[in-house]
């Protein structure tokens, strides 16, 4: 049911910041989004790691360095999507769809 | 292509949780690299750190026990899974909330108010100690005297002591706190780098203080800071997660940083580190400290005074270097002769040369 095919954009019910990371995105812990693919891209080929980018360039207010390192999350950021961990579908190169719930969790403070 | 199976077909395919093989799985754990569903991660994970307390024979029916809480994700998912377990396994313990306030503010003021609210959540009757109550000063007034550095090691040093004071108000027999496998990992790493090596023998032990005045253990030894968010995330745990805003300037972040790279290469690498860490043997001939009592507190301690005092003797007297650093060159046993010698002496010495 690909009903975005003919669109540009991918709607996404929400991207979270948890753990911390609220902090670098002006203290809003919940974003809904609307993403322009890059040009000529396909919506099938849409990955976390054009996400990412996105994120990095639209949502992250202040250092960057926190969320992202290099091409991925700094280590110790967790990522879900649709309340399932990254690892299990190819990270970087899991497929983001119409109405994905994204979730990035820091670890990095104290317990 | 139906959306219901384009979504699993995202969620690592047809495959199905590696223990139950009936559910998604939504979790890879880093200990095993196993996918398993929400249900059995709730399962392996209480379990674990089940058999981590029996086999470690870390309690004993009929204890008083402390829990250190400071409202972050380690200590309220132990406070949530020790009373569990304590339930459900009939462990017999009597528990506790034990927060200590450093008076830093906006950060612990908040992380208190977590911490009330586990109170409640919990049903866990809560004891909040204060820097400022048994110091006279709080970390803010600290850091404006001595500057943004060594702040960790003034914090760290009372704060152990803090939480037995804390435990003796309570009267309770043991003290547990939420240390997780990445924080033993990056302790035995900064160990290692600062050649410190009576701290190295001791810091895998997940039972410390037994001949002190409260023991205290570590029942997420070998539990995975990762898989302690992931539970804390799906059993929607009410925890405060910002960073200390004086912690960026720590030496343990170098540690942490390298930790974090490495478990994502081989996530084994922390529990073998660990593992490390226990098999140390240390030489012989190594000169090790012996421990007595702090002349004047009566804390334990294996120098004249304990490391609270001369910190404290420090701030008082306007002499923020004082008890930090490393002594320069071999000679430890002159510099401890040197140290037993009258206050006068001391206060002629250098700021910064008075570590022993």
């Amino acid at each position: 049911m690909c009903l975005f095919s003919c669109c540009s954009m991918i709607d996404l019910r929400r991207i979270m910041c948890r753990g911390g990371l609220e902090l670098l995105c002006d203290s809003e812990k919940i974003h809904k989004v609307n993403v322009d693919l890059p040009n000529g891209a396909e919506s099938d080929d849409f990955t976390m790691k054009h996400l990412l980018s996105w994120v990095r360039t639209n949502l992250i207010k202040e250092r960057p360095e926190m969320f992202m390192k290099g091409d991925t999350v700094r280590p110790g950021v967790l990522v879900l999507v649709n309340d399932c961990d990254w690892e299990l579908s190819g990270q970087l190169d899991t497929r983001i769809e119409e109405k994905d719930v994204i979730v990035f969790i820091s670890t990095l403070h104290g317990g | 292509m139906e959306a219901g199976e384009a979504k699993s077909k995202k969620a690592g395919g047809s495959r199905l949780c590696c223990i139950c093989n009936q559910r998604r799985p939504v979790l890879k754990r880093p200990k095993t690299l196993q996918q398993i569903c929400r249900e059995c991660f709730y399962e392996v994970f209480e379990e674990e750190i089940h058999q981590v307390i029996v086999g470690n024979r870390l309690f004993k029916s009929g204890e008083r026990v402390a829990i250190g809480a400071s409202g972050g994700k380690d200590s309220t998912v132990l406070a949530y899974v020790l009373s569990e377990l304590n339930r459900r396994h009939n462990y017999g313990l009597d528990l506790f909330l034990l927060s200590i306030d450093e008076g830093i503010t906006g950060y612990r003021d908040d992380s208190l108010e977590t911490v009330k609210r586990n109170e409640v959540q919990y049903g866990l009757p809560l004891q909040i100690v204060s820097y400022k109550d048994l110091y006279g000063w709080t970390m803010d007034e600290i850091v404006k005297m001595i500057g943004l550095k060594n702040n960790c090691t003034f914090c760290g040093v009372f704060r152990r002591q803090a939480l037995d004071r804390g435990a003796a108000l309570l009267k309770v027999d043991k003290l547990v706190t939420g240390h997780n496998a990445d924080d033993i990992a990056e302790t035995v790493l900064l160990n290692i780098l600062r050649g410190d090596i009576a701290r190295l023998s001791r810091c895998t032990s997940i039972t410390t203080g037994e001949d002190g005045p409260i023991p205290r253990c570590k029942p997420f030894k070998y539990t995975y800071e990762k898989e302690i968010v992931m539970y804390a995330y799906f059993k929607k745990l009410d925890y405060f997660s910002t960073e200390c805003i004086y912690s960026p300037n720590a030496y343990r972040g170098f540690a942490r940083e390298f930790i974090k790279d490495l478990e994502r290469l081989r996530p084994r690498a922390i529990l073998d580190i660990i593992k490390s860490g226990e098999d140390f043997r240390i030489a012989t001939t190594t000169k090790m400290p012996e421990q007595g009592t702090c002349e004047r507190c009566g804390y334990i301690s294996s120098q004249k005074w304990c490391k609270a005092c001369v910190l404290l003797e420090g701030l008082n007297r306007g002499l923020p270097k004082m008890g930090i650093g490393r002594p320069r060159g071999s000679g430890n046993d002159q510099k401890d002769t040197k140290a037993r010698s009258t206050a006068k002496s001391i206060e002629s010495k250098q700021c910064g040369s008075l570590e022993f």
